[in-house]
């Protein structure tokens, strides 16, 4: 992009913003629709049918949703804190989007006679903004919690933040080889570097680290300890109701999107791929990862406190360690060039 | 690492079970759409029923309503042509029955039956007391042959035994060996 031009030129703009637009489009539609594929999948791994009765296939069901989510009472406890409560669900869900700026999505295009990155903004330091935002995101949570005034909101907010710090380091760490084979935080280079071999093929271990670590970060079944529905009735979304309940939950589903683009970029060569166009690889990648995530939902039972905290801080993060040691080793042996 | 291994097969076996599931045919019977067929001994709607003749099995003697631990059914006995007892009205109120079948069990001439028709949701409460013109059918139920007035005779005007078409009366000594 024009990065040097003082006055930027009236089409790149037109053509940023459009960008983001459809990208917001997409996001939010394809979110509502994995709460639809994860109710219907989660069905089927229970030998149902699932909601299937709003339209052909129940296709019209997140429309459904959307309309009782709007017409429901937006509640606040009396002795809650106000303006956190309804601050809170926005600090949720608005860094899951915001992470999305830096996922490249596809090949570059040309269009109107200049080169178009599919990447709303490709920042030369784009893995610590993704490092950065995801850990804004549990202020949401952690806040909603406490603005809330109800033990149970309290209990997962806190819940909330001990999960983050467990999972945040190793995340971080599975992080660095991905860096140190592709030579950049850029998102785009990290891309390009996948070119001749996906970084899974390089790094197992890294991305086994990092798919826990994700699975930890959108507060998903074996780590959903914030919201842990058999304990603390609905953890910290427990007195939301409305449309700042849905603004939680489909900032949940935002993020398993953002996420599972993430992997696909860090680890699975994000939109490249044999044959077929860019943009259909990366989406097939992302909703994949999705599928992963709902069928791991649908199979694993909850950790407990204790035990995700001894994953985080006595497996995860010192397997990451020496992961980065052994890339190092690996990448001072094989010289300059380790691809 | 034995710990590591044996916990990643654990999971990656209940992955594989998960997906076979996936694959797999929902149980699920859409109701309205689809209807399950019950077994004929299936206990649901409660029916009084009539003999091969076409009368009334119904004594009213009001064993099934003292079977009935819940109290619904209830009815006025009378006396018919000939001497032949019946109810006057006979009412079952839905609304409180459990379907239990004590009151079928307890029946002494198997009026009173089950049937496998469960679909008896009504809007009002009121429209699930059924009356006895409600409960009559014109058919015999699941014992098409029995007939209780040809072995019972009905004995209070007349002679067992003596009445028009009954069958006459065992000698109880003659059943000795």
């Amino acid at each position: 992009m024009a990065g040097a031009d003082v006055i930027p030129d009236p089409m790149e703009i037109t053509l940023v913003i459009a960008k983001i637009g459809l990208v917001l489009l997409v996001i939010l539609t394809l979110a509502a629709y994995l709460v639809f594929a994860e109710r219907r999948i989660l069905a089927w791994i229970q030998d149902r049918k699932g909601p299937n009765r709003v339209g052909p296939f129940g296709l019209l069901q997140p429309l459904a949703d959307l309309i009782k989510l709007l017409t429901k009472e937006d509640f606040c406890p009396p002795a809650g804190d106000r303006w956190l409560f309804f601050l809170a669900p926005a600090m949720a869900a608005i860094p899951a989007i915001m992470t999305f700026a830096i996922v490249p999505f596809g090949a570059p295009v040309r269009i109107f006679g200049r080169d178009l990155p599919m990447q709303v903004a490709d920042l030369h330091v784009g893995l610590l903004l993704f490092m950065a935002l995801s850990s804004i995101a549990v202020y949401g949570v952690a806040l909603g919690g406490w603005a809330s005034n109800s033990k149970y909101a309290l209990l997962g907010s806190l819940r909330g933040l001990a999960q983050l710090i467990s999972y945040e380091l190793s995340m971080g760490l599975s992080l660095v080889p991905t860096v140190m084979l592709a030579r950049s935080f850029r998102l785009s280079d990290i891309v390009a570097a996948q070119e001749g071999g996906w970084f899974i093929l390089y790094q197992p271990m890294a991305f086994a680290i990092f798919l826990v670590s994700i699975l930890a970060e959108c507060k998903r079944i074996p780590f959903d300890l914030p919201e842990a529905e058999g304990e603390l009735v609905a953890g910290f979304h427990t007195e939301y109701s409305g449309m700042r309940f849905g603004l939680f939950f489909v900032g949940e589903y935002i993020n398993i999107l953002v996420l599972g683009g993430l992997a696909a970029t860090f680890f699975l060569g994000g939109w490249q791929g044999p044959l077929l166009p860019g943009l259909l690889w990366f989406w097939g990648k992302v909703l994949a990862f999705a599928f992963l995530f709902i069928w791991i939902r649908g199979t694993l039972p909850r950790l407990r406190y204790d035990q995700l905290m001894h994953l985080g801080w006595k497996v995860l993060t010192p397997m990451a360690l020496v992961n980065i040691l052994a890339t190092a080793w690996w990448l001072y042996l094989a010289g300059s060039s380790p691809l | 690492m034995m710990r590591v291994i044996d916990d990643m097969t654990a999971i990656l076996t209940g992955l594989w079970t998960t997906w076979k599931h996936i694959l797999r045919r929902p149980v699920t019977i859409q109701y309205p759409e689809e209807k399950r067929i019950p077994s004929p001994r299936y206990r649901a709607r409660i029916i009084l029923t009539r003999d091969p003749d076409g009368g009334e099995r119904c004594v009213a003697c009001y064993l099934c309503s003292a079977a009935c631990p819940v109290d619904c059914i209830s009815m006025q006995a009378e006396e018919g042509e000939g001497g032949r007892r019946r109810a006057a009205w006979f009412r079952i109120n839905f609304s409180r029955c459990i379907f239990c079948g004590f009151c079928a069990e307890a029946c002494p001439t198997m009026a009173i039956q089950m049937t496998p028709d469960y679909e008896i949701c009504r809007r009002d409460v009121m429209d699930l007391v059924f009356e006895k013109e409600d409960l009559l059918v014109e058919h015999c139920g699941k014992d098409p042959e029995y007939n209780f007035y040809r072995h019972a005779g009905i004995g209070v005007t007349q002679p067992r035994g003596e009445g028009e078409g009954e069958k006459p009366t065992v000698d109880v000594r003659g059943l000795m060996p």
